[in-house]
């Protein structure tokens, strides 16, 4: 069994993200870049269904620009075989990377591709889910736990009203959630091996997609700040407060 | 141009966000139609009909449609699409597995988690879990949409009588079969509609501590909610997360205790109407947020609100 893993190179998640002065996005220079942390997820799901014995191949992708090869590059030093990246430069809309990402599945042939369930730059939740629709194939969103049967996938799914069980046929495609293990670390030996695994470039521009946005970016902005509040001295004086100023109790 | 909301529901309900994303979607165009697809759900059916802002319902059924599988929904709302200028539901967990897969088949690029209708075209979405805003125009000729549901009114839920037209189902997805699923049961208000949330935090120190979350929660008639930090220390089950990665909440208090502030968590709670934080580090970021900041060890201010509020006996349902 191959699995494909899809990662995406963002702002870090530690990092305080600037809206850029002319509003017209998010201060990226000089800013501490990682993997979209459910992609680590992802990838440590695949590597663990490897070391299990029941895949053979882990294959990473990314859709970016030239320095997302970094990305690529940790997930194999986290265990994947070798890695893809698709090159492309400036905005890509979920729907353009889906349609990059179903031109690497109808190459590669994997039985599974996975993903983190979003990415925290632009917060969409659609790539796992439209490339999915594209591929016709069922989905597993949310995943929490991911048990192999045979040809089928048991997953748990985190919903708003708690746990949900699925059973999909392979192949298929799971968006992974960021309780379904811990991601290791890469240790000093694996990233130095990771240095000679494979990474395929290719340019999206060859891939016969369309990738223009299709949705214009007015304005960035900074969210209205809220008034700054009181400290209180007391638990009295909170409960006065809460109940004669603000009339919340 | 119209509008087709899809209504979330449990066959015989509608879903409370269903209202939300009602008032949002008859933003864009007051021509809006519901479909509600489902398995014996008339009776759900029915009270769409009655949202006065609906002005027709879509009812499909098949026994497929029973447990909302996504695979099953988007070919029946694709087919239904070609007569609307929008599709349009919640970013809840049901809006978020099902959306995509239908603005994939309509080759559009879907616009998630809106929290403003500026024009048809033009919408309002937080980016980098509220760090920043941006303002979006959808250049496709439909759209798809999906809507946060705390930052709309919920609409009118009386009153109208919309026609329900039937309409084919589509047929069933075979790879994909519904198992189980584990809702968890509460007394309490649910954590995303709540009035009242009292979040614990890595400050509580254990699961046991949270007993004081509770009673706060008690007296107040509160939903219990829970950083991630406190999650990932085990005190606590992940469906009380709130924050980027859990529920955002929008009550009208929200208690903060034993809370740091992450960025991650302020994502998910800081649009609240009144926020009280009690930290015994002042300089904790929580407090850039709190209206009502309490510096204090929470082990002793706690106990002293319950009391207080016992006081006060306004047990607010």
């Amino acid at each position: 069994m191959k699995i494909l893993v899809a990662v995406k190179r963002v702002i870090d998640y530690n990092v305080q993200v600037r809206v850029k002065e002319d509003n017209t996005g998010v201060v990226t220079e000089n800013v501490k870049m990682s993997t979209n942390p459910p992609d680590d997820n992802a990838i440590e799901e695949a590597v663990k269904i490897k070391e299990s014995g029941k895949a053979t191949e882990v294959v990473a992708v990314s859709v970016g620009e030239e320095k997302a090869q970094e990305t690529v590059r940790k997930a194999l030093a986290v265990g994947a075989d070798r890695g893809i990246l698709i090159k492309a430069d400036g905005i890509l809309e979920p729907l353009a990377v889906s349609k990059l990402l179903q031109k690497i599945v109808e190459k590669e042939k994997p039985d599974l591709v996975f993903m983190g369930k979003q990415a925290i730059d632009d917060d969409c939740n659609q790539t796992g889910q439209m490339l999915s629709s594209l591929l016709n194939w069922p989905q597993a969103t949310f995943a929490s736990k991911i048990e192999i049967k045979d040809k089928k996938l048991e997953v748990t799914r985190e919903i708003d009203e708690g746990l949900e069980t699925i059973e999909i046929n392979i192949p298929a495609i799971v968006t992974c959630d960021l309780r379904l293990n811990e991601p290791r670390y890469a240790s000093l030996p694996n990233i130095m091996k990771a240095k000679k695994k494979p990474i395929e470039q290719i340019n999206a521009s060859d891939l016969g997609v369309d990738t223009s946005p299709r949705i214009e970016q007015i304005k960035v902005e900074e969210p209205p700040k809220r008034k700054a509040g009181i400290k209180v001295k007391s638990v009295a004086e909170l409960v006065q407060k809460l109940k004669n100023e603000a009339k919340v109790i | 141009m119209s509008v087709l909301l899809v209504a979330e529901h449990n066959n015989k309900e509608l879903k409370p966000f269903t209202l939300n994303a009602v008032t949002a979607a008859s933003q864009m165009d007051t021509d809006l139609h519901a479909v509600i697809i489902g398995n014996n759900c008339g009776d759900a059916a029915k009270k769409l009909s009655e949202l006065p802002l609906v002005k027709k319902v879509i009812q499909v059924e098949a026994a497929h449609y029973e447990n909302f599988v996504a695979e099953n929904f988007a070919p029946v709302i694709v087919k239904l699409a070609a007569n609307y200028s929008h599709v349009v539901c919640s970013a809840n967990t049901f809006g978020k597995n099902l959306m995509p897969r239908i603005a994939a088949s309509l080759d559009t690029s879907q616009v998630s988690d809106i929290i403003k209708v500026i024009s048809a075209d033009t919408f309002l979405r937080p980016i980098y879990a509220g760090n920043a805003f941006a303002t979006v125009k959808s250049k496709d000729p439909k759209k798809c949409i999906t809507i946060r549901p705390t930052s709309f009114d919920p609409c009118e839920s009386s009153g109208g009588s919309a026609p329900i037209e039937k309409a084919e189902p589509s047929e069933e997805f075979n790879n994909t079969k519904f198992v189980k699923r584990e809702e968890i049961k509460s007394d309490r208000p649910e954590l995303g509609t709540a009035r009242v949330v009292v979040s614990g935090g890595r400050g509580m120190q254990s699961g046991d501590n949270f007993k004081l979350i509770t009673s706060v929660a008690d007296k107040l008639n509160a939903a219990i909610g829970a950083s991630r930090a406190a999650v990932d220390a085990g005190y606590i089950s992940n469906d009380h997360q709130v924050g980027q990665t859990g529920k955002v909440v929008v009550p009208d208090l929200y208690i903060a205790i034993g809370i740091s502030g992450a960025i991650q968590h302020l994502a998910g709670m800081k649009e609240s109407k009144v926020i009280v934080a009690i930290n015994k580090d002042g300089e904790a970021p929580i407090f850039s947020v709190a209206d009502y900041g309490l510096e204090a060890d929470l082990f002793e201010a706690v106990p002293q609100f319950i009391d207080e509020l016992n006081k006060l006996n306004t047990i607010q349902k």
